[in-house]
């Protein structure tokens, strides 16, 4: 009878672990710290109704998941909203970390899958592209956004003036360092990590400035976009636990259409009521800069039109259906929308990309870093492709270039070319009456 | 069977001697012809003795294999030439052709590595994303340096305008479709072939944009470089082949210290006499420019400050040999002995990554484009880190940014943004003393 029942547990334990998850192998031979994990049956939002028979008899392990879970997600949302109380410098801090993380994340894996842990100078030399490729971009930064603080300084002028040219060398001598360190037996290992790092810094990094671009922009175009994945995240994920029924994509079973839809509308409605919300502060709305006098980031300025109350006539049947004539509402609610609609509809992609990696490496999380969740990889695998989607959207259709950064190329010219470029700003000034022209007697 | 896993070990050390490179196992059918011929010892530099003995019983393969390859230089070096000649347009379009082909010779590598030549969607997506790239940064160079004729038409303006947002979007679409794509068997596969994809377009699409950009400061900034790449190719080669006795790196144990040294000597001394005859002409001097009267590119200009004559004086040291007191030339020599240096110092460490980037995934040559050398890449390998430098230098050390591309920037800002630029830039002239009361006047 023993035997019976063991052989017929084992094959229902195999059954249920691949119908539950229907990948093409099973997981584990590369990452055994997570075997532990692997035989707890995962709650699938599709199979509801089993599982809720099951709880009954494994009741204690699934809350207690849940509990995790639930506990884990209010503490980031706390520590998200007392990050935000801080201010902007904390938040860049906290950007920061985040990336530094996520790199490490990711190239552990990669250590992991090519057994590569040992190779000679490779962790010294991704840790050393990680530090070039964020000079070349924090100097960037700074020399934009800390114009004044710069020119005050000689050797910072010097640094900025061959920013350029100084990053270059810095990855060149990275470049040229990985030629001499390969080795006869490891050739090809070595360039899968040379280029497994090089496609990490592109994903991790870029996308991790461009958050700070949009930061300085406002904290508003940078909380907007962060909460209404994360509400897309929630929101789908109840829809799906409650309405859920047909699957949405073969690589995260997990996902259904009522869940992806329900969170679509829910993203919206939160993205129009956030704005509305935050749209009043002058915390928020203005572009972050850098004061020399109190050395420090201000947020102070008179919000631009984005952020101004206005009167929108309603078109006819919505006024049937609010019997209002007209609304007052923030422009800024109408991009919302816009953004909103990108982390429903393409945000999920992000996911699914990263549904994809951790199936195509075996891996069931990307590290073990927040109990219940996985590494902080798993929680902003959405979040990368808003982020470049917000700068490309603020530069396209907010905002044109930064005064500042045009301001400091003007000065770098050469006289004679300053000289050309003053009498036609003068010309052009002057027509468009923004100049008064001066009377000399 | 999954192509994920991969032979990731090389258990067969391919070897210090150019034999055993010869023997690594071709993956690619095409590779077959080239192992033939390499199996007749190629002229190695420290083995020189032994192979002239040895040349007497195989003369005919390894002269023909010496003739073809000559043959091939000396021909590729005239239709470099011809391409000059006919001007900056059709440079452009050689460079895009030389991109395109180079990125196909990566990728099919990567097919034949991967056995993946089969997956869903994988050779559309590639070309896609080429594409995609390429929409964007051709967009960027013709938004900045043909902003008169941008601005004359109007799909043009709107394209210029949201290009950022078009190339995005187009992006994303590539994205969405690989995602789409991935297929429950051929995950791990996938990936890597996208990964693949990005470094490819990452290493050979941007740096030929950067080409470009040299191209249109002056084709003297194109020529110099390329030249200088392909000068310390030749000369480190006979130096070695001369003189060559202590091998330089593992990696390519056909290169030696005494070729490495004297090519770098060799460049340097090209490097300024080549300068000196091509500063003298307009033509290669003056910004490429798009001339809308005439609908075409011209390169006509006041030569800058670089290209105008001057007087040095030169040090004790080298006075009392050459016996001048002072020499002629145009400071513009003085940049090509940096670049000169590059070329011959840092360069050669992208044929190094060439030849591990071969060793690692057992091949013999990228391609069989071109016969006796290999394939398009294996020409152009040197040629990439030194697009960037120079485009970095010129950045860095000859030229600012583009005035009027920086008008352009500065009308597009608020009048209270604008005001402010103007009284910070006219305080800025002021303290400088090139604005005084008399040229307000003016």
């Amino acid at each position: 009878n023993l035997n019976l029942r063991h052989t017929h547990n084992c094959i229902w334990a195999s059954l249920v672990s691949q119908l539950e998850t229907d990948i093409d192998d099973r997981y584990g031979d590369l990452d055994s710290r997570t075997d532990s994990d692997i035989p707890e049956i995962p709650p699938s939002l599709d199979r509801t109704p089993e599982i809720l028979k099951k709880a009954l008899s494994g009741l204690s392990s699934r809350w207690k998941n849940w509990w995790i879970r639930g506990i884990l997600t209010l503490t980031m949302i706390s520590l998200f909203f007392l990050i935000i109380y801080m201010g902007s410098f904390m938040l860049m801090l906290l950007v920061l970390s985040i990336q530094v993380k996520c790199f490490h994340e990711i190239i552990t894996i990669g250590y992991r899958v090519y057994h590569s842990y040992d190779l000679p100078w490779f962790r010294t030399l991704s840790w050393y592209f990680l530090l070039c490729v964020n000079y070349f971009f924090y100097g960037e930064t700074v020399a934009d956004y800390f114009a004044t603080f710069v020119q005050r300084e000689e050797q910072l002028q010097f640094l900025i003036r061959y920013h350029r040219f100084i990053s270059f060398a810095l990855y060149l001598a990275g470049f040229c360092m990985f030629v001499l360190s390969l080795v006869k037996k490891h050739y090809r290992l070595q360039f899968y990590m040379f280029a497994w790092t090089h496609v990490t810094l592109l994903i991790t990094v870029t996308q991790s400035h461009l958050v700070i671009q949009n930061l300085f922009e406002g904290m508003i175009w940078f909380l907007v976009p962060i909460s209404s994945v994360i509400c897309n995240d929630i929101a789908a994920y109840i829809f799906g636990f409650f309405f859920g029924r047909t699957p949405l994509i073969k690589l995260s079973p997990k996902k259904t259409w009522e869940g992806f839809i329900g969170g679509f509308f829910s993203t919206v409605i939160f993205g129009f009521i956030a704005a509305y919300l935050l749209s009043k502060y002058q915390y928020f709305v203005c572009p972050v800069e850098y004061r020399s006098d109190v050395n420090s980031f201000v947020t102070e300025c008179e919000p631009s039109e984005l952020f101004q109350l206005q009167s929108y006539s309603l078109p006819p049947f919505l006024k049937a259906v609010l019997r209002r004539e007209s609304v007052s509402m923030y422009p800024f609610q109408i991009h919302s929308i816009a953004l909103s609609t990108f982390a429903s509809l393409i945000g999920p992609f992000g996911g699914f990309f990263a549904s994809g990696f951790k199936r195509a490496f075996k891996i069931k999380d990307f590290a073990n870093t927040i109990p219940g969740h996985g590494g902080i990889m798993d929680r902003f695998d959405c979040q990368y492709l808003m982020a470049t989607f917000v700068h490309v959207y603020i530069t396209s259709f907010i905002r044109g270039p930064n005064p500042s950064k045009v301001l400091q190329q003007l000065l770098v010219l050469q006289p004679e070319q300053q000289l050309n470029i003053y009498k036609t700003l003068k010309t052009h000034l002057i027509e468009k009456g923004i100049l008064q022209p001066t009377l000399k007697v | 069977r999954p192509g994920g896993r991969e032979r990731a070990v090389a258990h067969t050390s391919p070897g210090e001697e150019s034999e055993s490179e010869a023997k690594a196992d071709g993956e690619t059918a095409s590779d077959s012809e080239s192992r033939v011929e390499a199996a007749t010892l190629p002229p190695s530099a420290d083995d020189t003795p032994e192979v002239l003995n040895r040349a007497l019983s195989n003369l005919s393969s390894r002269w023909k294999n010496w003739w073809v390859r000559g043959i091939l230089t000396l021909a590729m070096i005239a239709f470099f030439f011809i391409i000059i000649y006919l001007g900056p347009m059709v440079l452009m379009m050689i460079v895009m052709c030389v991109q395109i082909k180079c990125f196909h010779e990566i990728i099919t590598i990567g097919y034949n590595v991967y056995h993946s030549y089969d997956l869903p969607w994988f050779r559309t997506l590639s070309w896609y994303f080429l594409l995609c790239v390429n929409y964007f940064f051709y967009g960027e160079t013709v938004t900045d340096y043909f902003f008169t004729l941008v601005q004359r038409e109007e799909p043009l303006r709107i394209l210029s305008k949201y290009h950022r947002f078009i190339s995005f979007t187009l992006y994303l679409t590539g994205f969405c479709m690989f995602v789409l794509s991935l297929v429950k068997k051929h995950y791990r596969l996938q990936f890597y072939m996208f990964g693949w994809t990005h470094v490819t377009l990452l290493i050979v699409v941007t740096q030929s944009h950067l080409v470009i950009h040299n191209l249109f400061e002056g084709m003297i900034w194109f020529i110099v470089p390329i030249s200088c790449v392909i000068c310390n190719d030749i000369m480190a080669y006979m130096f070695g082949f001369f003189f060559g006795r202590t091998p330089l790196i593992k990696l390519s144990p056909k290169k030696t210290w005494e070729g490495f040294i004297g090519g770098f000597f060799a460049t340097v001394v090209f490097g300024l006499l080549l300068s000196y005859v091509m500063s003298g002409y307009r033509c290669f001097v003056c910004p490429v420019e798009y001339n809308n009267d005439t609908n075409s590119f011209t390169v006509d200009c006041e030569p800058s400050g670089l290209f105008r004559l001057q007087e040095y004086n030169i040090p004790g040291v080298i006075q009392s040999i050459i016996g001048w007191k002072t020499v002629r030339m145009y400071p513009f020599q003085i940049h090509s002995i940096a670049l000169s240096t590059f070329a011959s110092l840092i360069g050669p460490f992208g044929g190094f990554f060439a030849s591990g980037f071969k060793r690692a995934f057992k091949i013999k040559d990228f391609a069989n484009t071109i016969p006796g050398h290999g394939g398009i890449m294996d020409r152009f390998d040197c040629q990439y880190l030194m697009a960037t430098f120079v485009n970095v230098y010129i950045a860095s050390f000859i030229r600012g940014p583009n005035p009027s591309k920086l008008v352009q920037q500065f009308l597009t800002l608020r009048p209270d943004q604008q005001l402010h630029i103007f009284n910070t830039l006219k305080s800025h002239l002021t303290d400088k003393g090139m604005l005084t009361a008399a040229t307000e006047d003016k």
